[in-house]
């Protein structure tokens, strides 16, 4: 067995005293893709806040490719190769779809670099082809604020692929997006899986299901249980955390 | 030809640009001539004034940073460079050491000014110490993540605790006297005199082109692009990979040396420079030139800051109660009803909407952009 | 023993006076987010409301009543101070809320108006203005809410102007006739005379307590005592504090966040009135006296942490010892001998303004190791 990617060992979170985390555990596999879901006040974003340096753990470890993220600070994180995108999209809303990208795809993030140069070659090839890949390549001087909703979540999607990195962490990646659209954005992260890890929270099942990928379910701060969609499914104690939600998704 | 955060679009070369081009080269060769040196030494003061407020526009404009406490480096370039003239004229004095000094029983020159009997050091502390400071203050302050509101209110407090400092530093600085520059000599000529205030006239022209230049590259390309999205979505942007308070501390600190600069022309311009430049009004005086200008375009800065300063010296003379009835009505407006300021507000067709509100002109139908590839509905 | 008494003494007072200058401050912007920097130029009303009131008092007819006139002045200035924070509120604040940095400039832009004020108009027409106002305000609330209803609203509230307008005028040009010294626009400063029972001071144990600095210490007492309860106990409190924790929820519930506001900010500017009059018994009373204190009042409340009352009562007197310790050099004498260049780093600082100096300083380190000052918010909502 490889050395995981990423390891949460016993992680505990307080928010004065009330537990947003507690005692979480979890393992991904390098080029694994990994869905948690869970109800909301699950914890899965203070989960998220903790792998990206936002919030501190009261107890417990996070390795990174072996080595303890703890007190690492966020864009250092990011630049060890840990991409997040946000539950509502996170765009610069004053930049054009394409300064954005270049942002993204920007290495080394240093200003000197970004003073003096340009984006080399490479780097512009890749800008325009993640534009074509959401589909975006028509609004590349568009300030990104006057996008969609939709197009909005895909350019953040996009800037995520962008950063390159190893593990993406993906925060509702479909959430106020046409079926096809979800469909789309599936395929898409199943392919990332493979050359990148992908760990992706959502709530729209049939999405999930889509992705046919390991399932870990989040309640109250801890595991609840991992298996495949339909183990998940079956299982009575998260028939009974969602009450008739996987019913509904079944039927 | 100007940066602008919203639209940005391909620049093309068009008549009423080069035409404004000519009319700015004119205006700076005639006024010389033109002018009387009264005036002329005024609106050279304005054009060093410009200098502070495009670093003002760099940070508040470009990067959303409020700075409260410009003045700290602007004084501190002004007092670099009147240390420099002081020591160069005073050899007859006694102690060879500026007069001052006498008045209050100093017969030895304080260690911090001996550096400034050399030019070469005297022009780059001029920019390198206020950068400096700011590079150390902004860093401190921007390490905590202490922004916004707080990151104004800490630089006001800042630019107080420099007030203070300087004003009760007779023996050191000469307190609240300030210090003389316009019977200094430079070049065996006095600085006061009309030949040298040309001089300095044409030095501010060619040095607001030069930092307009400089800005323009900084804000253009990636760097431009960093800074505008510290402004729109700092955390978003440490997730990226970037780290924002490395950035804001180097535009601070880009700001402050403009401010130094700015204050080194303006002291030897004006013939003085005190802790007044400390003042807490003038410094928030400045931030209304980039506001009433237009924030984030270049332009707006510079034109800001001569207009007003303009307006004031004009107001002051003719109605010396109104101004500050005139200013404070300024910053009220250019909040509630402009907040593009003069040139954000010409940029964004404001003259036409204008117009056309009024009925001279008849409003142009906008169509939505024709969608050649088919795709879904245009969202705005 | 005695030292430790006077230094006490001194830095309570101090720290009152920024308390109570603080308070209306640390309500308005931690409770609705605006930097109101013309909350010192509202002190500065304040304080020449006492001027005015004070003359009034001098009048034949209320001379008897004089040595009272400062227990009159508090509520009146309270008012006036209110009314034109209410205007502000009204006619500049609504537009900007949830954009702190645009209310900085705008309130920034009314102090530099309110400063020439009352530089150029006379203070006898200053006193009609506010009252109009004042009744203006308060006239449609007091008619019976009948009256107000259909289309009758917009004549009868046009009305109560009309009047309102009229009694200020009236008023003005009484006082003007009657108190030649405040018929005529000057920039000069004015003093306030203390009423013979506050001045002088009473002795205990060897010290001398200044009378003024007692009554201002018991006006800031009452008034933080009378927040605390406001907000915490009643109805309006409660529903201040509503409106500051989620608005749109709060509009939901039928609270008429409107009002609210209104009411907060009267609230926050009336108590800048209240300093106003602890400011007149300090020292002469000029169109600047605001200015000098802005900046140490944000910094009280931002060392306190933002929106925490309690964080400000203990921020303002830790900041007042603190002044005293150091400006008074009284670290020389509780430690006489301590070694040379620690003495002149001692006595650099030893004057008042130097004093700031080093606890500004102090409160930016500070601030490095607790950025959200003494009693942070927490709880996971506060940083988006």
């Amino acid at each position: 067995m490889t050395m995981p990617l990423l390891e949460l060992r016993q992680i505990t979170v307080s928010f004065d005293g009330f537990l947003a985390l507690r005692d979480l555990n979890l393992n991904l596999k390098p080029g694994e893709l990994r869905a948690v879901i869970g109800p909301n006040g699950a914890g899965k974003t203070t989960f998220l806040d903790v792998i990206t340096g936002k919030t501190t753990p009261s107890e417990g470890d996070v390795m990174f490719k072996g080595r303890s993220l703890l007190g690492t600070r966020e864009h250092r994180i990011a630049r060890l190769g840990i991409g997040r995108k946000f539950q509502s999209p996170r765009v610069f809303e004053k930049l054009s779809v394409q300064e954005n990208l270049a942002l993204a795809v920007s290495c080394p993030k240093q200003p000197w670099s970004l003073l003096v140069g340009g984006l080399n070659g490479n780097q512009r090839d890749q800008v325009y082809h993640l534009m074509s890949i959401v589909n975006l390549q028509n609004r590349a001087d568009w300030a990104a604020g006057s996008l969609s909703h939709g197009q909005k979540q895909w350019l953040e999607i996009a800037m995520l692929v962008g950063q390159d990195p190893d593990l993406l962490l993906v925060d509702e990646p479909v959430a106020g997006l046409t079926d096809e659209e979800t469909d789309l954005t599936a395929d898409l992260l199943k392919s990332l899986a493979g050359d990148h890890t992908v760990l992706v929270i959502e709530h729209d099942m049939e999405f999930i299901r889509r992705l046919e990928s390991p399932v870990t379910v989040l309640h109250q701060g801890h595991v609840l249980c991992e298996g495949t969609m339909d183990q998940v499914q079956a299982d009575p104690r998260v028939i009974e955390v969602y009450l008739g939600t996987t019913e509904e998704n079944n039927g | 030809m100007f940066e602008s955060f919203t639209t940005r679009t391909k620049q093309r070369f068009c008549w009423p640009q080069l035409l404004l081009w000519v009319v700015v080269i004119a205006v700076i060769v005639a006024a010389p001539v033109v002018l009387p040196v009264f005036r002329l030494n005024l609106l050279g003061r304005f054009l060093s004034l410009a200098i502070v407020a495009l670093g003002i526009d760099l940070i508040w404009g470009f990067t959303g940073l409020l700075s409260l406490g410009q003045g700290i480096f602007f004084a501190v370039g002004g007092y670099a460079a009147a240390m420099y003239l002081q020591l160069n004229s005073s050899e007859g004095q006694p102690n060879g050491i500026p007069e001052f000094f006498s008045l209050y029983g100093v017969d030895r020159l304080p260690f911090f000014w001996e550096p400034f009997h050399n030019p070469v050091f005297t022009l780059i502390a001029i920019w390198f110490v206020p950068a400096l400071l700011a590079a150390v203050l902004g860093n401190m302050v921007f390490r905590n993540r202490i922004k916004g509101v707080y990151f104004s209110i800490l630089t006001q407090a800042a630019l107080l605790v420099f007030f203070n400092f300087f004003n009760g530093q007779q023996k050191l600085i000469n307190g609240t006297n300030g210090l003389k520059t316009d019977v200094t000599q430079l070049f065996g000529q006095m600085i006061g005199s009309p030949e040298m205030q040309r001089g300095f006239f044409w030095l501010t022209c060619l040095m607001v082109f030069l930092t307009w230049f400089f800005v323009r590259w900084v804000v253009r390309g990636r760097f431009g692009d960093v800074l505008i999205a510290i402004r729109d979505d700092e955390p978003r942007l440490r997730f990226t990979g970037f780290n924002p308070t490395l950035f804001k501390t180097i535009v601070f600190a880009i700001a402050g040396g403009l401010a130094g600069i700015g204050g080194a022309l303006f002291t030897v311009q004006s013939g003085i420079v005190s802790p007044q430049y400390m003042a807490v009004p003038f410094s928030i005086e400045m931030v209304i030139w980039v506001a009433v200008g237009g924030r984030g375009t270049l332009v707006g800065a510079i034109f800001g800051a001569v207009a007003i300063m303009y307006t004031k010296s004009l107001v002051s003379e003719a109605w010396p109660q109104g101004w500050l009835f005139i200013q404070g009505g300024l910053f009220i407006l250019v909040v509630t009803a402009l907040p593009e300021g003069v040139i954000g507000w010409l940029k964004s067709d404001g003259p036409r909407n204008l117009l056309s509100r009024i009925g001279f002109v008849r409003p142009i139908g906008t169509y939505p952009q024709l969608e050649m590839d088919g795709q879904d509905e245009v969202q705005t | 023993m005695q030292l430790l008494f006077e230094s006490l003494f001194n830095g309570v007072a101090i720290g009152s006076v920024l308390l109570i200058a603080a308070l209306g401050l640390a309500i308005v912007f931690g409770l609705m987010g605006v930097i109101n920097l013309a909350h010192g130029e509202l002190i500065m009303l304040g304080a020449y409301t006492t001027y005015v009131v004070q003359l009034i008092f001098k009048l034949p007819a209320m001379q008897p009543l004089y040595s009272f006139y400062v227990l009159v002045a508090i509520p009146i200035a309270f008012i006036t101070s209110g009314v034109v924070g209410i205007l502000l509120e009204r006619t500049v604040i609504r537009r900007l809320y949830g954009n702190p940095l645009e209310t900085l400039l705008a309130t920034w832009g009314v102090s530099l108006i309110l400063q020439q004020f009352v530089r150029s108009v006379p203070l006898a027409q200053a006193a009609g203005l506010v009252l109009a106002l004042a009744l203006g305000f308060s006239l449609p609330l007091l008619l019976p809410q009948k009256l107000l209803q259909g289309s009758r609203n917009r004549l009868i509230r046009f009305g109560s102007w009309c009047l309102s307008a009229l009694v200020g005028v009236l008023f003005a040009s009484i006082l003007g006739s009657q108190i030649s010294r405040i018929a005529r626009a000057t920039s000069r400063n004015v003093d306030v005379t203390a009423p013979k029972w506050m001045r002088g001071g009473i002795e205990w144990m060897d010290l001398t307590f200044p009378v003024p600095r007692l009554v201002i210490i018991v006006i800031t007492i009452v008034a933080v005592l009378g927040v605390t309860w406001f907000l915490n106990r009643s109805v309006w409190g409660m529903r201040i504090r509503a409106v500051t924790q989620n608005r749109s929820m709060s509009d939901c519930l039928g609270i008429p966040t409107d009002t609210v506001d209104v009411l907060t900010f009267g609230i926050g500017s009336g108590l800048a009135g209240v300093a106003g009059v602890a400011v007149s018994l300090l020292g002469s009373v000029g169109p600047n006296v605001g200015t000098s204190y802005i900046v140490g009042c944000f910094m009280v409340v931002v060392l306190g942490g933002v929106g925490n009352l309690l964080g400000t009562v203990i921020a303002s007197f830790a900041i007042g010892l603190l002044t005293d310790l150091i400006g008074a050099g009284r670290l020389i004498t509780i430690w006489p001998d301590m070694p040379a260049p620690l003495e002149r780093v001692v006595q650099f600082f030893a004057t008042t303004s130097m004093a700031q100096v080093m606890v500004f300083a102090l409160i930016v380190v500070f601030l490095q190791f607790r950025p959200s000052g003494l009693f942070p918010q927490k709880g996971r909502m506060v940083e988006a």
